[in-house]
């Protein structure tokens, strides 16, 4: 579990990144700030590995300050995975996914056997172990850069937009690959998005923040959704402008008992089974959402 | 033309190789510039490398080391030396006049290298120092993993602008008493022997083109691989990089690898 307790951050430049910030982050589950640019995720989320400091505020971590641990333990105890892969470009990929385990002096035999079996738990094949960072797609080193965070067996995972900078489709496998890994792996996620899709398909926890982080709703995806907290909200996850508002077309028929839905401006959003006329109802519960991932992930990059 | 030619002449010249007409050879004389060039870059490294380091590391002193490395160049070098040569008594033990020598051709050679060092380091992108920070690395294992072997083309280029300076300058040193290779200019254009003159003229010619063609390979060499193919494309075409490469003497690493 990760506390903040009203945690500000003032640049020395006086921006106000973070204003009076108080959430508890749950273990095993993923958090996810979503917000406009500027508002603060970065800020917020490179607090909890010390690489800011807050200005005022605590931030614990199993009940335990993190100002109390040196920061370079700290780092290394938490994965980080950020949008540009941060790979060393020197370094092949083995041991660029090795670097935290040999930086803690684990025997170099285990760290590359340990590194390997990252690039399997992140689906990417071994023949790569050998390449240069610069020899992989965009695709495939945001895959060495979650396998060099997995590496530490860390409890806490951190991830600023880390899909930021690759195309949708690689986008969509990786997010499914993330959902897969917070379920075998059992991680604390905390993931940093300002793409509201991302952040509903991926959170436990969504936490919309506007300007200076001050949180504008929190809650589940489907929380949220109903009942957005404010004009804000329902602007930023779509709901005003309809886009989430869908009705059954009246002019298109689909294949079967399907219909075909449209959003308030009557663009075709998706289609909905209707066995007999009648809508399926779902389990809105994020469990029943990973599961029906976890058929749809063959794909690999 | 013709002065070249017997310029090479004389040192073709077998007897001249260990004795001249002021009875320091060739070897002798090529021995003791390089001595007088090793002392110097010795220091020289053992000052500007650290220096360079921490500016290029916390970017603090930036300023300063410009100002500083701007009146370096600017020093008569000449006229420190005879200045110096006034005011630092000998020490037993080490030849007269040597350690003045090497304080001079040490300020001078501090710039370039101090240069290449920090150039070199803030070449670095700083995503990657950023992401190297932020899996752990203490500071000084982000200079030593990271920031060196990254900026090493750089660091390299400084100490490449560097000894290529000092092989040219302690020739300066033989007005004052110094055997080096500059003792066959300076006997030769005090006697009228121009043949001796072209020919010490050459000779360091001919070694500072050794040493910069060495460090040229070296330079190759430092450059890591991953980063040359390919990765490093990207990495230059950031106005930092740029402006880093330029701002080292000595051949940028964009150079044909
Ligand atoms: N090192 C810094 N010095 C001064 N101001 C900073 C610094 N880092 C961030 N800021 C400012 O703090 C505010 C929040 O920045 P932050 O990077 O946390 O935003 P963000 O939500 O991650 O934005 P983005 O989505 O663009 O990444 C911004 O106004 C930014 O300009
Ligand atoms: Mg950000």
């Amino acid at each position: 579990m990760i506390e903040f307790k009203s945690v500000s951050k003032l640049y020395p430049d006086g921006t106000r990144a973070v204003d009076d910030f108080s959430v508890i982050i749950p273990s095993r589950k993923t958090t996810v700030f979503v917000g406009s640019s500027g508002c603060g995720k970065t800020t917020l989320l490179r607090m909890i590995n010390r690489m800011v400091d807050p200005t005022s505020g605590t931030i614990e971590i199993d009940s335990r300050d993190i100002a109390q641990t040196e920061p370079v333990r700290l780092r290394r105890s938490i994965g980080y995975v950020m949008q540009n892969s941060g790979l060393l470009p020197h370094r092949k990929v083995i041991d660029n996914v090795a670097t935290v385990l040999l930086l803690t002096k684990v025997p170099k035999a285990e760290a590359y056997e340990r590194a390997l079996t990252l690039l399997d738990t992140v689906g990417l094949d071994r023949v790569l172990a050998n390449r240069y960072p610069g020899e992989l797609s965009g695709g495939q080193q945001q895959r060495v850069g979650v396998a060099r965070g997995l590496a530490a067996d860390p409890n806490i995972l951190l991830m600023d937009e880390p899909f930021g900078a690759v195309d949708p489709i690689v986008r969509t496998e990786l997010q499914a690959e993330t959902m897969r890994l917070q379920r075998e792996l059992d991680k604390t996620i905390v993931f940093v998005t300002h793409d509201i899709d991302e952040a509903f398909l991926l959170g436990d926890q969504v936490i919309i923040l506007e300007k200076g982080a001050r949180i504008a709703q929190k809650g589940t995806p489907e929380e949220i959704l109903a009942r957005p907290a404010s004009d804000f909200v329902a602007s930023f996850i779509g709901a005003e402008r309809g886009k989430r508002r869908l009705t059954v077309s009246s002019g298109v028929q689909a294949n079967g008992d399907d219909l075909v839905l449209v959003d308030a401006g009557g663009y075709a959003a998706g289609v909905i089974a209707a066995p007999d006329g009648k809508l399926a109802t779902g389990n809105a519960s994020p469990k029943s959402r990973s599961v029906s991932n976890k058929t749809s992930q063959a794909g690999d990059a | 033309m013709d002065l070249i030619i017997q310029g090479f002449a004389w040192i073709f010249t077998p007897a001249h190789w260990t004795t001249t007409v002021f009875g320091t050879g060739i070897l002798d004389a090529l021995t003791q510039h390089l001595i007088l060039t090793g002392i110097s870059l010795f220091f020289t490294i053992l000052i500007a490398i650290p220096i360079g380091f921490y500016i290029g590391h916390t970017g603090r002193g930036r300023g300063i080391a410009i100002i500083l490395s701007n009146v370096a160049r600017a020093l008569p070098t000449l006229g420190l030396l005879s200045v110096l040569i006034l005011f630092i008594p000998d020490v037993a033990g080490i030849p007269s006049n040597y350690i003045p020598n090497i304080v001079v051709f040490v300020l001078l050679g501090i710039p370039a290298l101090l240069a290449g060092a920090y150039a070199g380091l803030e070449s670095v992108d700083r995503q990657t120092i950023d992401a190297a920070r932020a899996v752990g690395m203490t500071e000084w294992q982000i200079l030593q993993k990271v920031e060196i072997p990254l900026g090493a083309a750089l660091i390299v280029g400084g100490l490449r602008a560097t000894s290529l300076q000092l092989v040219s300058t302690v020739t300066i040193s033989s007005l004052l008493g110094q055997v080096s290779l500059g003792s066959f200019i300076s006997n030769g254009v005090a006697t009228n022997d121009y043949p001796q003159m072209m020919a010490g003229a050459i000779l360091v010619a001919a070694l500072a083109l050794i040493i910069d063609g060495l460090l040229a390979v070296v330079q190759r060499f430092v450059v890591p691989r991953g980063v040359s193919r390919g990765a490093n494309d990207r990495r230059n075409t950031t106005a930092r990089g740029r402006k880093a490469a330029a701002a080292t003497q000595g051949t940028p690493i964009t150079e044909g690898i």
